[in-house]
């Protein structure tokens, strides 16, 4: 059933004058899923993902976003999704509460919304004593975690991660990946891509592109079957030392 | 001897210094070994990288490379060392030749002299020897400041975080020529977020919020792990990483790729475990002992 | 030396490969010495005159339907008393009043000689020196004509006053104006802004863990923006000679050793910046406020620092480009010789040791 599907591709392509960047792929993402999305330095991961933000028009081929054309319905998309980056998250300057308010603010949210749920976020995430706090004066594991929450604060359907946990030790990331988890409960898709291999085995289904193109996609175990691997890593490694691109 | 002695280093930042970054720091680090500082973002590594290289003054305590203290003859530390640091260093409008005969001649030195130390490298972005270094993949640039990093034979290289946003390949193939350059006799401290890299080691510094918490060969950190880890695995992970978490008998339970990995409490039972997990509802369970690695001891000394 | 070579190389590169920078700064001088030099020679048509004729005769009306006749001027206004002149300049109703005397005709009958005064609004000082060049012209014109007539040469003397600017300033001014602020951007922006972004990218770590003495870094950061400096002075130089006729009446070679004095200030100054600072825009603005700024509104090159107040006089003395645009105008056009400006040599002497000093003591071996 389509309606199932809230990512859908089909021959989606994108060009840079004689570079094909992203190379005819075509898949779908399901609801409520968690879908990795994983791929060299320059596969082209970054490009595909702007598409489906609505950010970058696609050359060919069909794309939907919860059920929005990339081509005509860019502004519903984005009013359809979360987007966090390891780079971009909040403005350090500052406080938790004022960077809460503001992406409610940008999202449309009433007063009311944005303060009911700003409570309910801080106690979640253990910040009350920090609401008032700069940004800029919190650990990054805590940053990337409030950062996550800000991103489906307005309740999204889909939320792209973009190396959401870069550089985090090793139980915040976990605690992170708990949020995520939480998230694909209420029925949030998540789309994410790490450098982290045994991340790759927490998705429900990963994809691995490879030259623009997707190599190969299914879930970590038939994944690891069908290459015959102990490890996503080594599945990874499989696939990417394939890659003949030397340039992004 | 000793290529690098630290002892009691500490820095701090701030008007009045209250931000500790790096905390009575202490650790040694043998001729010719590759030594890894592990760490996530803010533990301070950079910050002990940058005192290591004479870029800042320590608070207090002392360091010195290759004999000489890195505050009194911190001019004679930066005639040997090189450094890489973690944010990127090279002319982006330079092409990669200019780049690294540039180095070169800074150090005073030129290409040819040092070729057979880099050559392994160098080969391998000879053919776009003409590209300017802006133009190149992330995993060529890298390739391109640890030649420049080299250029001049150093006695001891410092790399800052150099996989840090690089593909899972290119952390391969880089991890590869340190292997190759530690052949060479150069002593080598590499800092990085990824625990994983931690193996790849010859010895390790686990680093976290200024301090370390605990020095070895990566053998001996994972060997101070004393309780048992179990790899539990099911049909409905989180749900399982729950139960595992309000079970009695567990100390601790994480995910760990494809397991989730479960710290047992001392005299724990596989078997009643195991029931209580099916009680829960998990199916297609598999539980099994597992070894455990760094990043499980890193956990295990954070919590602490 | 080797490593300094390389270095200063490494500069040009970085210079000439960013082609959009590199066409500015060559092409800014150019820009700026044309624009201000049409603002000059812009011809004036149809500037409305006011005449104060108090003789009211034969001759004034002859000379006044000359003026009329004339393309350049169109008669604004008959003024009754000298009491209207000022209030004229003020309401704008025109730019330059002739001013014929009582005594003009019987003067001129009986003497042979008679005065006229021209009084222009001299606020803006180009368009004042036309209107009275063109002025001038008709009333010599005028003379010729009645002497064709008369046995005795007649003589009408024509006496100027610039209203509200008194010393004309502003009429080869802009040359030596548009050099400082040249040089002043060239090499105290473009030297602060490429050694912090050397900083910002992170090669600044890597060159102070190298055994190059950090001076010499620096130094090499430097040297290319003197040359781009002495290459924009010729072009100024040329162009104000074969474009725009101002001559230069003293020495090429004093000149351009005060201009390359002067390139020095700026460039230290500019490491100043850069030792002071860790982004580009930080360095950006201070070189726009502490320099750029200074140099348009104290240096005397818009405005007379004679007519400011006090403080803003006290101020303009520790500017540097004030005493370099004294130099230029006196060595320029008014053809003095070393004699002549040795006092603004040595204070600019003193300033770029002082400036050179504190960027060197500055200089940070380590970052923080």
């Amino acid at each position: 059933m389509a309606t199932d599907y809230i990512i859908t591709t089909e021959e989606l392509t994108k060009r840079f004058n004689d570079f094909t960047a992203v190379d005819h792929i075509s898949f779908y993402v399901n609801k409520g899923e968690i879908f990795g999305f994983l791929g060299a330095n320059g596969a082209g991961k970054t490009t595909a993902m702007r598409m489906l933000c609505g950010l970058s028009l696609p050359t060919s081929g069909k794309a939907t976003i919860a059920g929005f054309d990339v081509y005509k319905q860019t502004e519903n998309i984005k009013r359809s999704i979360g987007y966090m980056s390891q780079k971009f998250s909040l403005y350090e300057d500052l406080t938790v509460r004022e960077n809460i308010r503001f992406y409610g603010g940008i999202y449309g949210k009433s007063n009311a919304f944005i303060k009911e749920k700003t409570n309910w976020l801080l106690q979640q995430l253990n910040l009350q004593d920090e609401a008032d706090k700069l940004v800029g004066s919190l650990p990054l594991g805590w940053k990337q975690k409030l950062a996550f929450s800000v991103a489906i604060f307005h309740e999204p359907q889909i939320v792209f991660l973009d190396e959401p946990t870069g550089g985090v030790d090793p139980v915040t990331r976990r605690e992170f990946w708990n949020l995520i988890y939480e998230a694909a409960a209420t029925g949030i898709t998540v789309f994410v891509t790490t450098h982290y291999m045994d991340e790759a085995e927490y998705c429900n289904r990963v994809s691995i592109m490879v030259d623009g193109r997707i190599d190969a996609l299914d879930t970590p175990v038939a994944l690891k079957e069908k290459f015959n691997a102990a490890t996503m890593d080594e599945v990874f490694l499989q696939l990417a030392r394939k890659a003949t691109r030397i340039d992004n | 001897m000793q290529s690098v002695i630290v002892n009691n280093l500490s820095k701090s930042y701030g008007k009045k210094k209250e931000i500790k970054a790096v905390k009575e720091i202490s650790f040694e680090v043998s001729k010719g070994e590759l030594f890894g500082i592990i760490g996530p973002d803010g533990a301070g590594k950079t910050s002990l990288f940058r005192m290591l290289t004479t870029l800042l003054l320590p608070d207090a305590g002392n360091a010195a490379v290759d004999g000489s203290d890195v505050v009194k003859n911190y001019k004679d530390i930066r005639k040997k060392v090189g450094y890489m640091p973690g944010r990127f260093s090279l002319y982006q409008d330079l092409s990669v030749e200019e780049n690294l005969n540039f180095f070169a001649t800074i150090f005073n030195t030129t290409v040819q002299h040092n070729y057979d130390l880099i050559k392994d490298i160098y080969v391998q972005i000879e053919p776009f020897k003409t590209r300017k270094a802006g133009k190149l993949s992330g995993g060529m640039k890298q390739k391109l400041a640890l030649s420049c990093a080299l250029i001049h034979r150093p006695v001891v290289l410092f790399l800052d975080e150099p996989t840090t946003g690089v593909d899972a390949v290119s952390r391969k193939e880089f991890w590869e020529m340190l292997k190759h350059l530690k052949q060479q006799g150069i002593t080598i401290l590499v800092s990085t977020p990824y625990m994983d890299e931690a193996g790849l080691c010859d010895r390790i510094g686990l680093m976290q919020q200024g301090k370390i918490l605990s020095v070895g060969t990566p053998a001996e950190i994972t060997g101070a792990f004393k309780e048992t880890i179990l790899g539990v695995k099911s049909n409905n992970m989180y749900q399982l990483l729950k139960d595992l978490n309000a079970n009695d008998e567990v100390e601790d339970a994480y995910s760990f790729g494809e397991y989730h990995h479960t710290v047992m409490k001392p005299n724990f039972n596989k078997e009643t475990l195991q029931q209580y997990l099916e009680q829960k509802g998990n199916k297609e369970l598999v539980i099994q002992n597992t070894q455990p690695t760094v990043e499980d001891s890193f956990m295990q000394l954070m919590k602490q | 030396m080797k490593q300094f070579l390389s270095f200063v190389k490494k500069e040009f590169f970085h210079i000439w490969r960013d082609k959009q920078t590199l066409f500015i700064l060559l092409g800014m001088p150019i820009v700026q010495i044309t624009i201000f030099g049409f603002a000059l020679t812009n011809e004036v048509k149809n500037a409305e005159i006011a005449i104060l004729d108090q003789s009211k005769d034969a001759a004034t009306t002859q000379l006044i339907s000359e003026i009329r006749a004339s393309q350049y001027f169109t008669v604004s206004a008959f003024l009754n008393s000298p009491n209207d002149i000022a209030e004229t300049f003020k309401q704008n109703k025109a730019k330059i009043i002739l001013v014929l005397p009582a005594s003009f005709n019987s003067d001129l009958k009986h003497l042979n000689k008679a005065q006229v005064q021209l009084i222009a609004d001299a606020s803006d000082p180009n368009t004042a020196t036309t209107l009275i060049n063109y002025a001038t012209a008709i009333i010599t014109d005028y003379q010729k004509n009645i002497n064709k007539t008369s046995q005795i040469p007649m003589v009408i003397n024509t006496q100027v006053r610039m209203l509200y600017n008194p010393q004309l300033k502003g009429a080869y001014s802009f040359v030596p104006g548009v050099m400082a602020m040249v040089l002043m951007l060239v090499c105290t922006m473009m030297t602060a802004i490429t050694i912090v972004r050397e900083k910002e990218i992170g090669t600044m770590e890597v060159m102070l863990v190298s055994p190059v003495q950090p001076l010499k870094i620096v130094v090499a950061k430097a040297v290319p923006y003197l040359l781009l400096s002495i290459v924009n002075i010729i072009s100024i130089l040329l162009l104000s000679v074969f474009v725009l006729d101002v001559p230069i009446n003293g020495s090429i070679v004093l000149l351009m050793g005060e201009s390359i004095l002067f390139t020095i200030t700026c460039l230290s100054f500019g490491l100043l910046i850069s030792s002071l600072t860790g982004s580009q825009q930080t360095a950006m603005f201070i070189a726009l406020t502490g320099m750029f700024l200074p140099t348009i509104m104290l240096s005397g090159f818009m405005f007379p620092v004679e007519n400011m107040p006090l403080p803003l006089r006290l101020i303009s003395n520790i500017v540097p480009s004030r005493w370099f645009y004294q130099i230029v105008r006196a060595v320029m056009i008014k053809g003095l010789g070393i004699e002549g400006v040795w006092k603004q040599t040595l204070i600019l002497i003193a300033m770029t040791l002082f400036l050179l000093t504190l960027a060197v003591k500055k200089f940070k071996i380590r970052l923080e």
